[in-house]
């Protein structure tokens, strides 16, 4: 590993422990806690109140990466969880019932707040209702209209202002005693289109060949700061220019992405993948990836928190507009049309061989109709597409050896199609013997 | 000569198929996979290449003047080579019952049970110097075969302080043995007593002719130059990784081969179901799998034989003397037990909840099919699944229903589908390491 | 006519997957659009009005087999959406030109995306019901809704709809409202006479029938209830809960049935009776139907609740029908009810009613195991109970 990469990824490690240590400690400092969702978060707005977010969805995926939610959703389901339902939630519940004991070993607080934006999910506003019963605590809700037709009407940003307006901040002024203060609000959402303009400088840098970059499995990290706690900050621009001076660097050396296992050998497959990470065997699934030498060139699920790579930037010309703009437009909030032009997209700019797509059994948000895209985006781009299932943080549904006979057929299909249509001629002709080699 | 090696390491059979450098089918083996996935390969391959052997007899033997005598011969000599090869297993099995039989738990019953031992393998030592003469064998894997034949005895022998369960528990242990030893059941390691066996009864003119034969057969060199790995187990296989490839790829390849007009392979095998589609060159374009659970796979009908005490191969055949239909919709494994013994309470016949299964399975091939792209013209079955003929009865009637008049091609040696790709793959990898 | 008779003519249009109803509708009414709609919730009255029939879609109710629909979903997805699929392309929805999917869950979310790409000659509209219930601003967006589906059916329908027609279709929908009611009040009376399963068929019903129609076959069966004399049996009083969207099949009905359980409440029936009150014909029709929306929703899985906790409603509806348990029939694979069921279980714990709990599909085809669990439910309530 690089020394440079050490540096972006020390920054970020410091920015979270430094983070869950203020969650730790919100108590003495009277700092609110506010428990929120990933995808159209409300971070600027929560800065602007200067109270601290607490992302459950990120707990639960971290519980996965520590083994540790196998165990978190057994609980759950002696409770009276249903093994059919997002293991997510269930992980969530089993952490509760378990202490609250946070990814950095420190107790998470309890919610002030539980800040329901709603945004491409359903199991979200069950989630909030199920943890409004163990903590004493108002909820304010934001729902976000889905874009059925593949559009967001003024209509529909009118009814998010309204709400922002009516719903989430006279909440929040409640919970914290303190007044809206919109030009707060506005110096946090200039941080943020700065972060953002790096964020997808980075994204793009897998178009060159060989990418430097893997944007599903490595990209996960990158867009960690900008879809949690650090939009909006000076650290998190910080971050996003560190990170874009290594990854350029790296670029410029020709090299590839940086795995757990060292620089990655020759890149010989580029893939577009759609759907979560599997968070339980995040580093065997990925190993699985960059030991045949594919690496993944875009993703749809580094989009789940905003897809600034087609354009969006927070603006803080037009605070509340932009947060609903922003909300409306993460990627589960997209029609299931508007997700197969941009696989579409994504396989023709990233000059990809093909999609795989890692279909997860909590989230039926993403998998619903995945099957449809595959065969979709097979007809338009002509390129092979795959198909691995996994879950989130569920172990049960993570089978190595389905998952991995999967991605090497995949891959081998590829490497023979790549191959052209010519193979050695073969002599047809039936297996002959056999008859006579056993005992009459 | 140099030849090309296919292995097909599944969770029920490991295939092995030897090809000539004209891509002909020289030898093929087949064994029951065990825990030690080395033997097994092992023994597959020596099959394949005793398979190879034979094939250069009976070439030689073409130019031999007395044709009906070489027939003859022939057929002596792989009856003689066969007898050998079990008779070597017979005498490892006693070998590792006897050990068993002195087990503390057998106490100062182990006499008897060792006298019951002696009984069982004098009978089914005779039994293999003897050219048999039933016919209609079950199986060609040797713990399959012993197995019959050593229960039968043993129900016969067990009385008193030995009851059938105890002799049947050496039994189980001794086999395990036995399949996870390396012996020697090679084409070198028995020729010369088959030959000197079959030599016995054939006139002293023409013995020198046949011996030359058969030496020169033995002596021909044959080296695999290239060998490809592929099936379940295709991991544990002791290959380097290039030389491993995926049983998605070997299956489409091989069926294509078989069936030069293949587009659509449905292959139905013990751990997993695969819908493929394949261009004319036999390159996979497109393959869809079951997830994670075996629901709908060959494993399934082994539950379903387990629970209602019958033969996985009995199933089909009481399958297809189904006159009503029973509507199943799940293939889920883990109940299958208990969905099977509410229907039988429920009166239920036994024929028609197992035509329903099959037709069950093969609906979710049908589905597995169509997320894969549908069936083209024509279309190939593979897979253990393939030889049952209730589940070809249901898949012919869906296909007609779902997607009109299809070639339906299903090969009696389909379960070689995999290791022949496999051997296919071998040669290409050759070929284009000799350009 | 008697109850049974009644309950066969719905049965005929349950079983009839060809839509032989709707086929009678159009011939009846030459160039007359057809519109169906998912669960749960979808604004009737404004496809009515617009001249159009509008047609529950509920899934294949068992007698499909599933293929190219499977070929679509994951194992883990439930079972209505595949059999929507494989109606739609097996041709059974030929007779409708347009489709409207409400905000129900992802599955069905999402299904509207993959009908604009399997059938781009189709209407196709993603029904978003508000989770705000502000009439100034949850009613405000829902009204903006409707708006647009008035005039997307106006311009389908190729002519305009008027305030006049809402409110005309808002009286017949009151009708149907009112006699729906009735025939609960009668189940809840006298459940050994009205009986579930019959109910649930007449109920049933209106996911073919227009609207009036529909409204006389309730008064007619509830009519032929009360003329009839059925023999009271010593059962449970049970609430069902948890069938809202992808149904049960049949044989579950009767199988709590004849395991000893009245079922005196259900949500099986939801989209046909979602508002819990009439409809304002007065003003302006389309904000009348969104703030009865915004007021008069069952509390439901798919509904955030702002003002009340989780489980107080089931608690009212225990209370008012007298129920003695409550039983959580959930499709498999369905989040909206699964995730409920713990908040509405810990609710029933903390009131001590008892409640059992099992999943289905709509094409179950095994009773055995139900009714084994629903008839011990029964007993042990009956033994428990004072006597």
């Amino acid at each position: 590993m690089t020394t440079e990469k050490d540096r972006s990824m020390a920054l970020q490690k410091e920015m979270i422990a430094g983070h869950f240590h203020a969650l730790s400690k919100a108590g003495e400092s009277k700092k609110k806690v506010v428990y929120t969702f990933v995808p159209g978060n409300l971070t600027e707005l929560l800065h602007a109140f200067d109270v601290l977010p607490l992302y459950p969805e990120i707990n639960a995926l971290q519980s996965g990466m520590r083994k540790r939610s196998g165990g978190f959703i057994t609980e759950a389901e002696k409770l009276g969880h249903s093994e059919d339902v997002c293991a997510y939630v269930k992980s969530d519940i089993g952490m509760l019932k378990a202490g609250n004991i946070g990814p950095t070993g420190e107790k998470l607080p309890e919610p002030d707040l539980l800040l329901l934006s709603y945004t491409g999910c359903f199991t979200f506003l069950k989630w909030f209702e199920l943890l409004k019963r163990q903590y004493n605590c108002p909820i304010a809700m934001l729902h976000v209209p889905y874009q059925g037709d593949g559009s967001f009407t003024p209509e529909m940003r009118d009814y998010v202002v309204s709400q922002l307006k009516t719903e989430i901040i006279p909440k929040l002024e409640e919970v914290t005693g303190t007044k809206y203060d919109e030009d707060k609000l506005r110096a946090a959402l200039r941080l943020s289109a700065k972060a953002e303009d790096d964020l997808v400088t980075v994204l793009e840098s897998a178009k060159t060949k060989p990418s430097p970059i893997d944007a599903y499995f490595g990209g996960v990290y990158y867009i960690g700061p900008m879809f949690t706690a650090f939009r909006g900050t000076p650290a998190a621009v910080e971050y996003y220019q560190t990170l874009k001076e290594e990854v350029f660097a790296r670029a410029a050396k020709g090299l590839g992405p940086v795995t757990p296992d060292g620089p990655m050998g020759a890149e010989k497959y580029r893939l577009v993948v759609e759907g979560p990470p599997n968070w339980t065997s995040f580093q065997e699934l990925w190993k699985m990836f960059y030991d045949q030498g594919a690496v993944v060139v875009a993703s749809t699920y580094t989009k789940v928190g905003g897809l600034y790579d087609m354009g969006f930037r927070h603006d803080p010309d037009h605070p509340l507009e932009t947060l609903a703009d922003y909300c409306a437009g993460c990627y589960t909030n997209l029609s299931l049309p508007q997700r197969i032009d941009l696989i579409e997209k994504y396989v023709h700019e990233y000059q990809a061989d093909g999609l795989l797509v890692n279909s997860v059994k909590s989230c039926n948000s993403f998998s619903s109709g995945q099957l449809l895209i595959l065969r979709e985006i097979e007809r338009r781009t002509g390129c092979a597409a795959g198909f691995i299932e996994t879950d989130l943080v569920d172990p049960r549904y993570f089978s190595a050896a389905n998952v991995m006979n999967r991605i090497e057929s995949y891959l081998q299909m590829i490497e023979q199609r790549r191959r052209g249509a010519a193979p050695a001629k073969v002599e047809r002709h039936l297996p002959v013997l056999g008859s006579e080699g056993s005992l009459p | 000569m140099k030849t090309y090696l296919g292995i097909d390491l599944g969770s029920t059979t490991t295939k092995a198929v030897l090809l000539d450098e004209n891509a002909h089918v020289l030898g093929r083996g087949i064994t029951n996979s065990r825990s030690n996935y080395d033997l097994a390969a092992d023994i597959a391959r020596d099959e394949a290449f005793i398979g190879a052997r034979f094939a250069l007899i009976e070439r030689d033997l073409t130019s031999f003047s007395d044709a009906e005598s070489a027939g003859r011969f022939k057929k002596r000599l792989l009856h003689s080579f066969r007898r050998q090869q079990q008779l070597s297993q017979v005498q490892k099995l006693r070998e590792e019952a006897e050990k068993e039989a002195k087990n503390p738990r057998f106490g100062s019953n182990a006499p008897k049970v060792a006298a019951r031992l002696q009984t069982i393998f004098d009978t089914m030592e005779d039994q293999v110097k003897k050219p048999r003469l039933t016919g209609g064998k079950k199986s060609d894997f040797f713990r399959d075969q012993a197995s019959s034949d050593y229960s039968r005895l043993a129900e016969q022998l067990a009385s008193g302080d030995v009851s059938f369960e105890d002799l049947m528990s050496v039994f189980d242990k001794a086999i395990i043995a036995v399949e996870n030893e390396r012996m020697d059941l090679t084409f070198e390691g028995n020729i010369r007593a088959a030959l000197s066996q079959s030599l016995e009864n054939e006139a002293d003119s023409i013995k020198a002719g046949l011996t030359e034969v058969v030496t020169k057969a033995s002596s021909t060199p044959i080296e695999a130059v290239k060998s490809i790995g592929t099936g379940y187990g295709r991991q544990r296989l002791p290959f380097p990784k290039e030389n491993i490839r995926s049983e998605i790829l070997c299956h489409g390849l091989g069926a294509h081969v078989i069936f030069p007009n293949t587009a659509t392979v449905l292959d139905i095998g013990g751990q997993d179901t695969k819908a493929i589609q394949v261009d004319q060159n036999g390159i996979v374009t497109s393959f869809q799998m079951n997830d994670r659970c075996a629901a709908g796979c060959g494993r399934y009908l082994g539950y379903i034989a387990d629970e209602m005490n019958l033969g996985v191969h009995e199933l089909g055949p009481m399958a297809l003397t189904s006159q009503r239909h029973v509507k199943i919709n799940s293939t889920c494994t883990v109940f299958a037990g208990a969905e099977l013994r509410d229907r039988l309470t429920m009166g239920q016949r036994r024929e028609d909840i197992l035509a329903g299964l099959h037709r069950a399975i093969i609906l979710r091939a049908m589905a597995l099919l169509a997320r894969s792209g549908g069936i083209s013209n024509e279309f190939t079955f593979t897979g253990g699944v393939a030889n049952n003929a209730a589940a070809v009865l249901a898949l012919r009637k869906l296909v007609e229903e779902n997607y009109g008049d299809r070639t339906i091609n299903i090969s009696p040696d389909s379960i070689y589908t995999g290791a022949l790709g496999a051997a296919l793959f071998a040669r290409r990898a050759a070929q284009a390491e000799s350009v | 006519m008697t109850p049974e008779q009644i309950a066969e003519k719905a049965d005929a249009l349950y079983h009839d997957l060809d839509l032989g109803r709707v086929k009678q509708f159009r011939d009846e009414h030459p160039g007359a659009k057809v519109i169906g709609y998912l669960p749960i919730y979808a604004p009737r009255e404004v496809v009515d009005a617009a001249g159009m029939l509008p047609v529950g879609i509920t899934g294949g109710r068992g007698q499909i087999e599933i293929i190219r629909g499977d070929a679509y979903f994951q194992s883990y997805i439930c079972q209505i959406p595949r059999s929507t699929i494989e109606l739609a392309l097996s041709g059974r929805f030929q007779l409708i030109d347009g489709f409207l999917f409400p905000s129900t869950c992802d599955v069905i979310r999402n299904l509207s995306g993959m009908w604009r790409v399997l059938f781009p000659e189709k209407y196709v509209r993603y029904v978003d019901v508000p989770q705000n219930f502000d009439p100034k601003v949850g009613g405000k967006f829902f009204r903006g809704e409707l708006g647009h589906l008035r005039d997307d059916l106006a311009k389908l329908g190729g002519r305009p709809v008027t305030d006049d027609d809402l409110r005309r279709s808002i009286v017949k929908y009151n009708e149907n409202r009112s006699a729906v009611s009735d025939l609960f009040a009668l189940r809840n009376a006298a459940p050994w006479r009205a009986l579930a399963l019959e109910s649930y068929l007449v109920l049933f019903a209106g996911n073919v029938l227009p609207v009036e129609e529909h409204t006389t076959l309730i008064r007619d069966y509830i009519a032929a209830v009360n003329a009839s004399d059925r023999p009271m049996r010593d059962n449970a009083r049970v609430v069902t809960i948890g069938s809202f969207c992808e149904q049960p099949p049949l044989g579950l009905i009767k199988t709590l049935e004849m395991a000893g359980c009245y079922i005196v409440w259900d949500d099986m029936t939801l989209s046909k009776r979602w508002l819990t009150q009439e409809i304002s014909t007065e003003g302006d029709p389309l904000t009348a139907i969104a703030e009865a929306f915004l007021t008069h929703s069952h509390s439901n899985a798919v509904l955030y609740e702002p003002r009340r906790e989780k489980g107080d409603a089931l608690m009212d509806i225990v209370r008012r029908t007298k129920a003695e348990g409550v039983v959580f029939a959930a499709p498999s694979f369905c989040d909206p009810a699964l995730l409920e069921q713990p908040m509405l279980t810990e609710a029933l714990d903390r009131e001590q009613i008892p409640w059992t709990a099992f999943k289905y599909s709509e094409n179950l085809g095994q009773f055995q195991v139900i009714r084994e669990q629903a008839g011990t439910f029964a007993d042990s309530i009956k033994l428990w109970s004072p006597a």
